[in-house]
């Protein structure tokens, strides 16, 4: 008989290797990369001990790419080329962008997402926010010693699809597989849930460099479930800064202002901004191109003044987030602050009010996020022996929703609904013979598709010709874990699979990604195919680990004949991957992704009969 | 599709799916174990590094779990439900003949709505809703009582049609309450 292992809790037994799995917040004003070693999550610092890395990107004209500190410094000298705060534009248009005439960058109108021209070309926002991915990306591969497997990458949980979508194409152009995008107050929920061993209702009131979200959680032993959220991805600490800027101007009567001198005055205004959580007055001095001096002092009840009505506009995502978790305040037993802004006391003295509590503040705001993601990737990379994982049920923040006639909306999935998420609606044709179909779907609360995002127009075609009204067709709307939309069509009466072409609109194309990676690799003088292959190499691994780990667990599931088709398409992979050639490996991995699917489909009739079976035992 | 598949996406019974008795008055602590019971065993982060094939079938399975858990946990959609599996249509769309009392009733409570909002008056929302749910409360006793005690499920329809009224109601408080802000 074989002795039973028992592992530290935390660590897994020993035949199974750690997975390289990172957690990373990609904030407005700060990134940061955290990882799992020994059981304890902790941010990964740069060479210099630094753990946080500004997230600003400078373009320089030989084609060369400065982020973080080094861009930092020269923004103030080198404003139109040193990119801050961008994650702002993120799966936005032109028009969805406030404060434009503050920003000192020369935009460009693009279909969808705005886009930013620099001495190196124009810039779209997810080849800016890669650029950050990268820096972090190596940081951990230095720093943990080997490829990484996976990366989580937290989101706003205000985040529509487009700008959902927009951060993983990021990721991807980073080079990272992304295992999971995680809602950033949820990540919080999980550090901070598993560091106090919380149960109960809690809130978590994230305001950061741009966005605010305010989520409720529902924290039991193993299971963190969001019960509802909310938000604002338009708000942030940058706000804050604006009106402090804005104050300045008009204090010190200055006229139109250079880009530069704009960036300038915007970086005392925050670093003003930072000082009165501290100091009760603090003076901004700065000296202009012109020569000209702003010399003004100003104190705190002068900033919560000009500030009042951001900290109010957070106040209303809180109470609608409530009413849709059917809860009153006092039903929560504790409210997290997480970002940089929550330390801002008229922030902390609002929420302090509202909830008739204090915010508990115990976790550092900055990284909290960061260290909550790297905990869930650990999960996720399978590095946790069964049982010690927990259960992460999140929602989808905002309705989704198709237009009808007279531009109207109907509802399709409603916000707060738990992922992954699906609906299916039946259309059928109104003129003989008709072969196709256009669809738009939205996103938003509001009754009008003009006052909604829309996420994409798309065309059904091939429905076989029949008389008006005969076809069905069935158009499945599915979201998926990362609260990403793909959309499927059928026509039922022929069983005609209808082709359906999903035409963002924003975003960026399959094509897009391509030439970006290409660009990329020239600057970066790193080989195509040697990444290609090394990631190929890395899936196809993956692929072979986790069909040994389920024919291990699962093999009585099936007959001998199917084993050994299943076993002979592995030997075609690992074969593949003792080969040099990526396109081989990639056939192999479809091959036999191809040829588990019904054991696949079979083992998880067998997770829910088991998990039925157990709970029949336990109720006894 | 396999057969697997096809199981998780057919509107097969969601009492069986949960393991639990096809009645009105549902054990609702029951329900929430059995659900993540079965999400903990199906759940997409539990196949984040597996292949293609087990997260498509873990992306089905968990679809049609929490779509089940939806329908389950709201009285309107479970009774719903409850009738459809024994081949009775509630026809919410179609079947608009509720009786006098009703009517009049919900007319009331929407001029009383709709004052409440012209008047900005969130505490005549408040008082609405409360009105609302001892309304909804009793309702749902007599639904338990025709469902599970009579098994009458073709009588039953109207009191479905009656609580779906009070839910648009409901929502429509909700609604208010945000425009109010």
């Amino acid at each position: 008989m074989a002795l039973l292992q028992i592992s530290e809790p935390g660590q897994s037994p020993a035949p199974h290797r750690q997975r390289l799995a990172v957690g990373i917040d990609l904030g407005t004003t700060n990134s940061l990369v955290a990882a799992v070693r020994s059981g304890v999550a902790a941010v990964l610092p740069d060479a210099q001990g630094r753990p946080l890395l500004p997230s600003i990107v400078r373009y320089l004209k030989n084609g060369a790419v400065e982020v973080g500190y080094a861009a930092q410094a020269k923004q103030a000298e080198d404003p139109g080329n040193t990119l801050v705060s961008v994650k702002r534009f993120m799966g936005r248009g032109l028009k969805d962008v406030a404060h434009l005439e503050n920003a000192p960058y020369d935009f460009v109108d693009a279909p969808g997402m705005v886009q930013l021209r620099t001495v190196a070309g124009v810039k779209s926002p997810v080849e800016v926010s890669a650029e950050i991915l990268k820096v972090l990306r190596l940081r951990a591969e230095q720093s943990l010693g080997g490829n990484l497997e996976g990366a989580v990458v937290t989101v706003p949980a205000y985040f529509d699809d487009a700008q959902r979508q927009a951060t993983k194409d990021a990721g991807r152009l980073a080079g990272l597989n992304v295992l999971r995008l995680l809602n950033e107050p949820t990540a919080a929920a999980i550090a901070y849930g598993l560091d106090n061993a919380s149960e109960g209702l809690f809130a978590v009131y994230d305001l950061g460099g741009g966005t605010f979200d305010l989520s409720i959680l529902k924290l039991s032993r193993g299971v963190f479930e969001v019960v509802a959220t909310s938000g604002d991805s338009m708000l942030g600490g940058d706000d804050f800064d604006q009106r402090l800027f804005c104050w300045i101007v008009e204090q010190a009567k200055l006229a139109p202002l250079s880009p530069r001198d704009m960036r300038l005055l915007l970086v005392k205004a925050r670093e003003a901004k930072e000082a009165l959580t501290f100091h009760s007055e603090t003076g901004i001095t700065a000296r202009l191109a012109s020569g000209e001096l702003v010399d003004l002092r100003v104190d705190s009840e002068t900033f919560c003044g000009m500030t009042q009505t951001l900290v109010h506009k957070t106040l209303g995502p809180v109470r609608r987030a409530l009413r849709d978790a059917g809860l009153a305040v006092k039903d929560i037993q504790g409210v997290v602050m997480v970002g940089g802004a929550t330390r801002m006391p008229q922030v902390q003295r609002a929420v302090a009010e509202l909830f008739g509590r204090d915010p508990l503040n115990n976790l550092d705001p900055d990284k909290v996020v960061a260290l909550g993601a790297a905990m869930q990737a650990n999960v996720l990379a399978g590095n946790k022996p069964q049982g010690e994982e927990w259960l992460l049920l999140d929602v989808i923040p905002l309705s989704l929703g198709v237009e009808t006639m007279g531009g109207l909306v109907e509802k399709i999935i409603p916000r707060n609904s738990t992922l992954p998420a699906a609906r299916a609606q039946e259309f059928t044709t109104f003129k003989d013979g008709q072969t196709g179909m256009s669809f738009h779907v939205v996103q938003g609360e509001r009754e009008l598709v003009s006052d909604c995002r829309s996420l994409a127009r798309f065309e059904l075609k091939g429905i076989p010709p029949m008389a008006a009204g005969a076809a069905r067709v069935r158009v499945t709307y599915q979201v998926d874990a990362d609260g990403l939309l793909s959309v499927t069509a059928k026509e039922k009466t022929t069983g005609a699979e209808a082709s359906v072409a999903v035409k963002p609109s924003y975003g960026l194309a399959d094509a897009d990604i391509e030439r970006m990676l290409r660009d990329s690799f020239t600057h970066a003088k790193e080989d195509v195919h040697a990444r290609a292959l090394a990631e190929s190499r890395v899936d196809g691994q993956r692929l072979l680990e986790a069909t040994r780990s389920a024919l291990a667990a699962d093999g009585h599931l099936l007959s001998s004949e199917e084993r050994s088709r299943i076993e002979e398409r592995m030997g075609h992979l690992e074969t593949a991957l003792g080969g040099a050639e990526h396109r081989a490996i990639k056939q192999a991995i479809d091959a036999l992704n191809h040829g588990t699917e019904a054991f696949a489909a079979r083992r998880m009739d067998e997770g829910v009969r088991r998990a039925l079976a157990g709970r029949k035992i336990g109720s006894l | 599709m396999s057969a697997a598949a096809a199981k998780a996406s057919t509107s097969s019974s969601y009492f069986e799916l949960f393991g639990l008795p096809p009645v009105f008055a549902m054990d609702l602590p029951a329900l929430e174990k059995a659900y993540r019971d079965i999400q903990s065993r199906v759940h997409p982060d539990r196949f984040a590094h597996a292949g293609d094939a087990e997260r498509r079938a873990s992306l089905l399975w968990t679809t049609r779990v929490n779509e089940g858990f939806q329908v389950l946990k709201k009285p309107v959609s479970r009774a719903r439900h409850l009738l459809e599996l024994h081949g009775v249509d509630v026809a919410f769309e179609t079947n608009t003949a509720m009786p006098q009392q009703f009517l009049m009733q919900q007319m009331e409570l929407r001029e009383a709505l709709e004052a409440a909002i012209a008047a900005r008056d969130p505490a005549g929302l408040a008082k609405l809703q409360q009105g609302l749910e001892r309304d909804r409360q009793s309702l749902e006793k007599q639904l338990a009582q025709r469902l599970d005690a009579d098994k009458d499920y073709a009588g039953a329809a109207g009191l479905v049609r009656e609580l779906q009224f009070l839910e648009k109601l409901e929502a429509e408080i909700d609604g208010a309450y945000e425009a109010m802000e």
